[in-house]
């Protein structure tokens, strides 16, 4: 209600895209996902066409968009869909023909359909909307009438994504980006799923004006999703043992704005300790690790780089990794900048008050003697989470906590998640599911000096 | 939950324990409570008994001593432990559907949210701190008396500011009108969702989420239906923690004799016998062993979430 509240919101989540926006494109419900930045340069590869996103400018999040035949080729152009929905339950009434219905004269020979591709591509050339050929194809199947209700609408819809894709526009959330990277490039952000994701910000109690310490090696997403909970507030700091940052990448993908990438800084974690043992020594140490720092960013830059180029041969992993305009556009973009190094204020802030939560996500290092070093940088009664895909290492770190009286609150969880298709008649748990979700340890940190 | 220092800015666990603060004191991880301090007052249990006076000006996260030499942990509330030690009015939600919730509804800090039925809360709590500073959740629950005990408890729980209980038959008469189109996300958790849907429909901005949660499928089945001519990305899932108990133990090895029998035998036996032949060497490590807790929790509810649909 207050001008602020309206202000704040347009700026950090507005409805609209703009120029130089991050957006997730669906592509055919879900089947595709690709991560852009708009610019009237930057263009999709739908089939085997090219079409420029610049349409997509200044456009609500939550449009649908289908591909068009115009003069100068395809183009995307925004669509509504019909307000009936686009389920077989519409159609209820038919219901009951559907019950003497069923599959026992269907034979798959491939010779039901008389339309043939050359037809289609005739089609196309008169400029036949994709819808139209669907329907073609459909009047043209000699078994479609004859197939259930449910086996004519998967029909259809098979086509429609193959004639008729459909381009839906998204914001780039946490929740959107740790399903698609789960989906496409599990491995990069080390199998975490989102519900397992969504669990240790709430068990490390994230929230506006917490000085949170990651450890991510998740590339990045760990460190945005932290920063989404923050909304410009507090501090997440993405911490490294030794010499080099660990990427930051999918955190770019974020819709950040400057508020929130200036609260988004990374320090080495000697660094932190030495803060801890005595302040003076920190500035020359600082001016150091700066320099190094610079290195390290063009190397992180460099190999992001190689990576887009081996990714994209693969050609499947394409569409999660940023294009290379996408990548140019970010440096120039100012709102990109985020995880720079740790200002200098903010580390006595930490030495004074010690950090509000801690997250890891680190499967590659030791988890207890890495939570041994790193706890007594959290401030007691601090909450804190640690994933791991193994139980073993978090197993013995709880024990050693526990033993070691570190920690009140101890507690390994293991997420189970299962979606379901929720239908007329048809309700049951989906056939496909992520069966693992990895470990999380949670605890609170107490004084240990008394 | 822990203010805020106003002038830093800062949430500060460092802050010491003051008169009138709420402190959630930790006796197990199964066994904790909340309790206002209070310069005069005691709080007794099975420890004995605790004076407040000897807590103020402690640290959050200390370990403070009864009057028998018994011990608690003073810790700062968070969402999470308030879920934990809050007063059960009503069924309530926990930790894994409210962080999926949270995530899920794309809820970040600025966003307007709307809730019903309030209940005891629990999600209230973390809706709170998901959306603060700025933005605000606007809470309704149609009985009267767990509205207002709601507000005492957010007043307790410092999070009043961010929070307003309204009182309000939502299925009946839905959201008030107040709220039309400012809703960034919409979450139910009542006994017949699907009433309250049209009027969620004219509460959420473009491309605004709702969740429903219930715990019987027919509910999921019939808001579904509802949903779907309004909405898209209609997606209904289930959520359980299985949590795990961790042991330390000492596991006697066995060796393979001579004559080839196997055998586990009790240390000291082993001992003995090695004493009088070199042959068998005892081992007797120590292991960190896990495994998950019998008791689980098999069931809580369905969640379902759609999208408004974007048609302008
Ligand atoms: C299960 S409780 C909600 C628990 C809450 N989610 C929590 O985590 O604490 C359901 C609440 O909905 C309220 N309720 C039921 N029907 C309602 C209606 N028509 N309008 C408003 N509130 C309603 C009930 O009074 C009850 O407090």
């Amino acid at each position: 209600m207050s001008e602020n509240k309206l202000h704040g919101d347009a700026v950090e989540n507005p409805r609209l895209t703009w120029d130089g926006c991050s957006v997730l494109l669906d592509i055919n419900d879900g089947d595709r996902l690709v991560f852009s930045r708009l610019s009237a340069g930057a263009k999709l590869k739908i089939g085997n066409k090219n079409c420029s996103l610049q349409p997509l400018i200044g456009c609500p999040f939550g449009s649908f968009f289908r591909v068009e035949n115009g003069a100068q080729g395809p183009y995307l152009s925004r669509y509504t869909p019909s307000n009936e929905g686009n389920s077989i339950q519409e159609q209820g009434d038919c219901q009951s023909k559907d019950e003497l219905r069923d599959n026992r004269a269907l034979v798959d020979n491939n010779k039901a359909q008389s339309l043939t591709g050359d037809a289609i591509n005739e089609m196309r050339r008169q400029g036949a909307s994709g819808d139209e050929i669907v329907e073609a194809l459909i009047a043209n199947s000699a078994t479609f009438e004859k197939k259930t209700l449910f086996s004519q609408e998967k029909y259809r819809l098979k086509k429609q994504k193959k004639y008729a894709p459909i381009v839906l526009l998204r914001r780039p959330f946490t929740r959107s980006i740790c399903e698609a990277y789960l989906k496409k490039y599990p491995v990069r952000i080390g199998f975490l799923r989102m519900d397992t994701l969504c669990l240790l910000l709430s068990m490390a109690n994230v929230s506006a004006n917490s000085d949170v310490l990651v450890v991510d090696m998740v590339g990045g997403l760990l460190t945005g999703a932290v920063a989404e909970r923050l909304g410009g507030t507090g501090y997440v700091c993405n911490t490294y043992p030794g010499g080099s940052p660990y990427p930051m990448d999918i955190a770019r993908i974020f819709n950040f704005g400057e508020e929130i990438c200036k609260r988004i800084v990374r320090s080495p974690l000697a660094d932190l300790f030495s803060v801890q043992t005595e302040k003076s020594k920190v500035s020359s140490h600082n001016g150091d690790s700066c320099s190094m720092e610079i290195e390290s960013n063009e190397q992180i830059s460099s190999t992001a780089g190689t990576e887009e180029v081996s990714l994209a041969s693969e050609n499947m992993m394409s569409d999660l990794i940023p294009e290379t305009t996408y990548s140019v556009e970010r440096k120039s973009s100012k709102s990109a900048k985020l995880g720079e190094k740790a200002p200098h204020e903010i580390f006595s802030l930490w030495k004074e008050n010690g950090f509000t939560s801690l997250i890891i996500a680190a499967p590659e290092l030791d988890t207890w003697s890495l939570v041994k070093k790193i706890l007594p940088l959290l401030s007691n009664s601090a909450p804190f989470a640690i994933y791991h895909q193994y139980l073993q290492p978090l197993a013995t770190c709880m024990n050693n906590l526990q033993v070691g009286k570190m920690a009140v609150g101890l507690q390994i969880s293991e997420p189970w998640l299962r979606e379901y298709q929720v239908l007329p008649s048809r309700t049951h748990p989906c056939m496909q599911m992520n069966g693992f979700g990895g470990y999380i340890l949670s605890g609170t940190k107490i004084c240990t000096n008394n | 939950m822990l203010p805020v220092e106003s002038a830093k800015k800062k949430l500060s666990f460092t802050r010491c324990i003051q008169d009138g603060d709420l402190v959630i004191v930790y006796e197990r991880y199964d066994n904790m409570k909340a309790v206002k301090v209070c310069e005069g007052s005691v709080l007794e249990n099975r420890f004995g008994v605790f004076k407040h006076s000897d807590w103020i000006g402690k640290q959050f996260g200390s370990k403070v001593f009864s009057s028998k030499g018994g011990f608690v942990y003073l810790l700062a509330p968070t969402p999470e432990l308030w879920t934990l030690v809050l007063s059960h009015r009503t069924q309530i939600l926990y930790i894994a559907d409210i962080s999926f919730v949270i995530m899920f509804l794309e809820i970040v800090p600025g966003c307007v949210v709307l809730e019903s039925g309030t209940g005891s809360g629990s999600l209230t709590t973390s809706l709170a701190r998901a959306v603060a500073p700025e933005g605000h959740v606007y809470t309704f629950d149609f009985h009267e008396q767990r509205a207002a005990s709601a507000r005492e408890d957010f007043e307790k729980t410092g999070i009043s500011n961010t929070v307003t209980v309204g009182v309000r038959d939502i299925q009946g008469e839905g959201f008030p009108d107040e709220f039309s189109g400012r809703a960034d996300s919409v979450f139910l958790d009542l006994p017949q969702p699907w009433l309250a849907i049209p009027s969620v429909e004219k509460m959420l901005k473009q491309d605004g989420i709702v969740c429903s949660f219930s715990p019987c499928i027919e509910q999921v089945q019939r808001a579904s239906e509802t949903l779907r001519s309004k909405f898209t990305d209609i997606r209904t899932f289930e959520i359980l923690l299985r949590t795990y108990e961790v042991r330390e133990g000492k596991m006697d090895s066995f060796q393979v004799e001579e004559s080839g029998s196997v055998g586990s035998l009790p240390c000291k036996r082993r001992q003995r016998l090695s004493e009088g032949s070199n042959e068998q060497e005892t081992t007797s490590a120590s292991v960190v062993m896990a495994r998950p807790c019998s008791e689980a929790k098999g069931h809580t509810g369905y969640l379902t979430f759609a999208r408004l649909k974007c048609l302008s």
